[in-house]
């Protein structure tokens, strides 16, 4: 296509830029490695912010009636600890590996629409630092990560922090649409001769749904923050109780958006464990299909639940059951995958490096968040438990302890593809431990604590020896993942520098991402292997037994 | 390269983009319909808008609906000259559209309305103008597109998917239009 002639010197540029490599070729890139790296990057660097904010919060909990921090810095550093952890670090993390692995899966050199790419990350980026900046414009947003109305309107929430929230969220969705719209656009006409949708990579499949929701669900959060900014910046009505508006409606449109959210935070991670547990298990992946098509099954359902973020409201006996119907229901393809990865697991010869060490970890963990989830469902002891900690006991089971170990899992499996050397197993398995201990204390106790009846979202609480006990214990459990972390960084950062050299395939895995060098060239593939089951590099490998043929005998004998 | 699609990469983004896009006016809408009848005593559709004139003005943004297909058609049977003429045509309508917009505006603050009034005019304005910008976003693309005929766009083939594709999307702004008419201008002032 011929360029707008302005723009041309200014292309030429920046053309120039990603040829040369360098530091400016990281601003000026359209490869999806180079992006995906971004995207990991600044969600660590995010996590570290959020990460600091928690540990602000659990020191000030550490003793009743502390006054470390003010109430309304208290405030602030919940909403934003909540709110960077969402849509700044779990779901932008995600989005990285998508964005680094999707097109060496499917044997593609880049994306469908590689510039597209580069924007989403610029608008995760610059929306992160719009977040940010509130700060440094006197106050951040103060309301929760849900900014419930009326508290987030003006008479409530009058400096500007809301805006910038509302604003950010805003950008940051934009990007990540936009990356959604691409991935599905990728999968459905980049994928190479053979590569069926029977024989994607689960995680490819999971990154597929997991773009649906976010096209599906963002729109709501987008017309929700719309409806937000006309109502703080023109003097709209739109939840304004006094001029008939409907502080409820807010809670429906954005819970439409904050349901499927939480499985745009968790599908790829059932990708990523879908990927290493087969793999260090050296077996198939149990029930294939089955793992494909219950995620479709949750992605449909996860629409329909959203209501159970809302039985306090009152909506009435028949929708409180409709929901809480629906919401056990979405319970069941969740439960039937923690199956399928026991079964993958069952008779394998496992191999425990710390990468299977976080997926194990993960199912159960991830299962212990899924049944207190279940709990909630239920609508009389939603009643008793919502708005204590009991819920973030539940959430942090689910995203630290579900998602967050499956992206662990992920970073030490794929870091030798991303870096060409292996992480340290030593410092990993360190790194593994202390995190293990270190969630379990900080987040087991809020279980109690939350049947103890301890509300969440105060900035401190009276001298109660139970209450006083746990948070205690609660606080050193955040400390230890505060170390483990270091950990982490020191582990990613001298094993970068000095780690073993990896080679292309240093797992034995299966997938295409491993049939090229680590890290891969600029164009990805030198030669891409036939593809003519979900498990390429084995047939490759074992001209004796391969999968397709195997599968192929199987069908002769059934007929 | 074996994905079914892979010559329509550009259509299956701009699809996914206007389902995305028409659940985001699906939420502004229902807001005007849970809202509906609350503004008692201030404006409402019933005593402000006007079904017929605005309805002229819709007959002739939905014409450039059919335009604009028109075009897209000639483009593929490369006959760009004349798509060129129905690219034209389709900016004109569409540009008319939006002055009428802009009139129907005016004549609404002139009486004192903003969208501070009630929520009859809350939902309005953030509805008609989220789809006045999505017009407005829908004649940038198709100028670009005028303007690159200049330079020779048309004649690969992944230049005319790229025009189906922004056709699609001004199909999209047209019926988005149709929910927002008959919603509105209609069911609002039965
Ligand atoms: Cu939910």
């Amino acid at each position: 296509m011929s360029e707008v002639p302005v723009a041309l010197p200014v292309l030429r540029k920046l053309q120039r830029f990603e040829h040369e490599g360098g530091m400016l070729s990281w601003v000026a890139s359209v490869d999806h490695k180079q992006i995906g790296i971004l995207y990991l990057v600044t969600s660590l660097i995010f996590f570290l912010a959020g990460g600091v904010e928690a540990l602000l919060m659990r020191t000030q909990l550490i003793v009743p009636e502390n006054r470390f921090l003010n109430p309304s810095l208290y405030n602030q550093i919940f909403t934003m600890h909540g709110t960077t952890m969402i849509f700044l670090v779990v779901v932008p993390v995600l989005l990285g590996l998508m964005v680094y692995l999707i097109p060496l899966m499917i044997g593609a050199r880049d994306f469908a629409f590689p510039r597209l790419n580069a924007f989403a990350y610029w608008m995760y980026a610059l929306g992160g630092l719009l977040l940010y900046f509130s700060f440094f414009a006197h106050d951040a947003p103060a309301a929760g990560w849900f900014a419930y109305t009326p508290l987030s309107e003006k008479p409530y929430s009058n400096l500007q922090g809301m805006d910038y929230w509302a604003l950010s969220l805003l950008v940051v969705g934009t990007g990540t649409i936009a990356t959604g719209l691409n991935v599905i656009a990728t999968i459905a006409s980049m994928r190479i001769k053979g590569m069926s949708l029977r024989h994607l990579p689960l995680f490819a499949w999971m990154s597929l749904i997991n773009s649906f929701l976010i096209v599906g669900a963002m729109p709501a959060l987008n017309a929700a923050l719309v409806m937000l900014l006309v109502d703080r910046q023109l003097q709209g009505n739109f939840f304004k109780p006094a001029a008939g508006g409907s502080p409820i409606f807010w809670q429906h449109v954005f819970w439409n958006f904050g349901h499927p959210e939480v499985y745009i935070m968790v599908l790829p991670a059932f990708g990523i464990i879908s990927e290493v547990i087969p793999v260090f298990s050296r077996k198939v992946i149990y029930g294939y299909a089955v793992v494909a098509g219950s995620t479709v099954a949750i992605a449909l359902l996860s629409f329909g639940v959203w209501a159970h973020h809302m039985f306090a409201v009152g909506l009435g006996h028949f929708l409180d059951l409709v929901f809480a119907a629906s919401s056990m229901l979405i319970a069941v393809p969740t439960g039937v995958k923690i199956f399928n990865w026991i079964a993958t697991m069952w008779g394998g010869a496992i191999r425990f490096t710390t990468s299977m060490w976080f997926a194990v970890a993960f199912l159960v963990m991830f299962t212990i968040g899924g049944l207190s989830g279940v709990m909630f469902a239920v609508v009389p002891i939603d009643w008793q438990l919502t708005d204590t900690y009991f819920v973030v006991a539940h959430m942090h089971y689910v995203l630290f302890g579900g998602t967050a170990f499956a992206v662990f899992a992920g970073i030490y499996y794929w870091f030798p593809k991303f870096s060409g050397r292996m992480l340290s197993e030593r410092m990993g398995k360190w790194h593994f431990w202390l995190t293990f201990i270190g969630f379990n204390l900080t987040f087991m106790v809020q279980h109690s604590l939350g049947m103890l009846g301890m509300p969440r979202r105060v900035f401190t609480y009276p001298n109660i020896h139970t209450w006083k006990v746990l948070n205690f214990v609660s606080t050193i459990g955040a400390y230890i993942l505060g170390v483990s972390v270091v950990v982490f960084l020191w582990n990613v950062i001298a094993s970068a520098r000095q780690g073993r050299t990896a080679g292309d395939d240093p797992w034995d895995a299966w997938t295409l991402e491993w049939a090229t060098s680590s890290p891969p060239p600029v164009h990805n593939f030198d030669y891409v292997p036939p593809v003519r089951s979900a498990r390429p590099l084995w047939d490759l490998k074992h001209p004796e037994d391969t999968d397709w043929e195997r599968a192929r005998k199987r069908q002769r004998n059934g007929r | 390269m074996a994905g079914e699609f892979v010559h329509q990469k550009s259509r299956v983004l701009i699809l996914t983009f206007i389902f995305s896009e028409s659940i985001f006016f699906a939420f502004l809408i229902t807001a005007f319909v849970l809202y509906h009848g609350r503004s008692a005593g201030g404006p409402d559709a019933r005593n402000t808008l006007d079904p017929i004139r605005t309805g002229i003005y819709s007959l002739i943004l939905w014409a450039s609906s059919v335009t604009v297909w028109l075009s897209e058609r000639a483009m593929r049977h490369l006959s760009i000259t004349r798509s060129k003429r129905w690219l034209e045509v389709t900016i004109l309508l569409g540009g008319i559209f939006l002055v009428g917009q802009g009139i129907e505006y005016h004549g609404l603050f002139a009486k004192g309305m903003s969208v501070e009034t009630d929520l009859f005019a809350t939902t309005f304005f953030t509805t008609t103008g989220f789809h006045a910008l999505h017009v407005f976003i829908g004649l940038i693309v198709l100028l670009i597109v005028r303007g690159l005929t200049v330079a020779g766009f048309g004649q690969e083939e992944y230049q005319r998917e790229g025009f189906i594709a922004a056709s699609y999307y001004w199909h999209f702004v047209d019926a988005v239009w149709v929910a927002v008419f008959f919603i509105f201008y209609i069911w609002g002032t039965r």
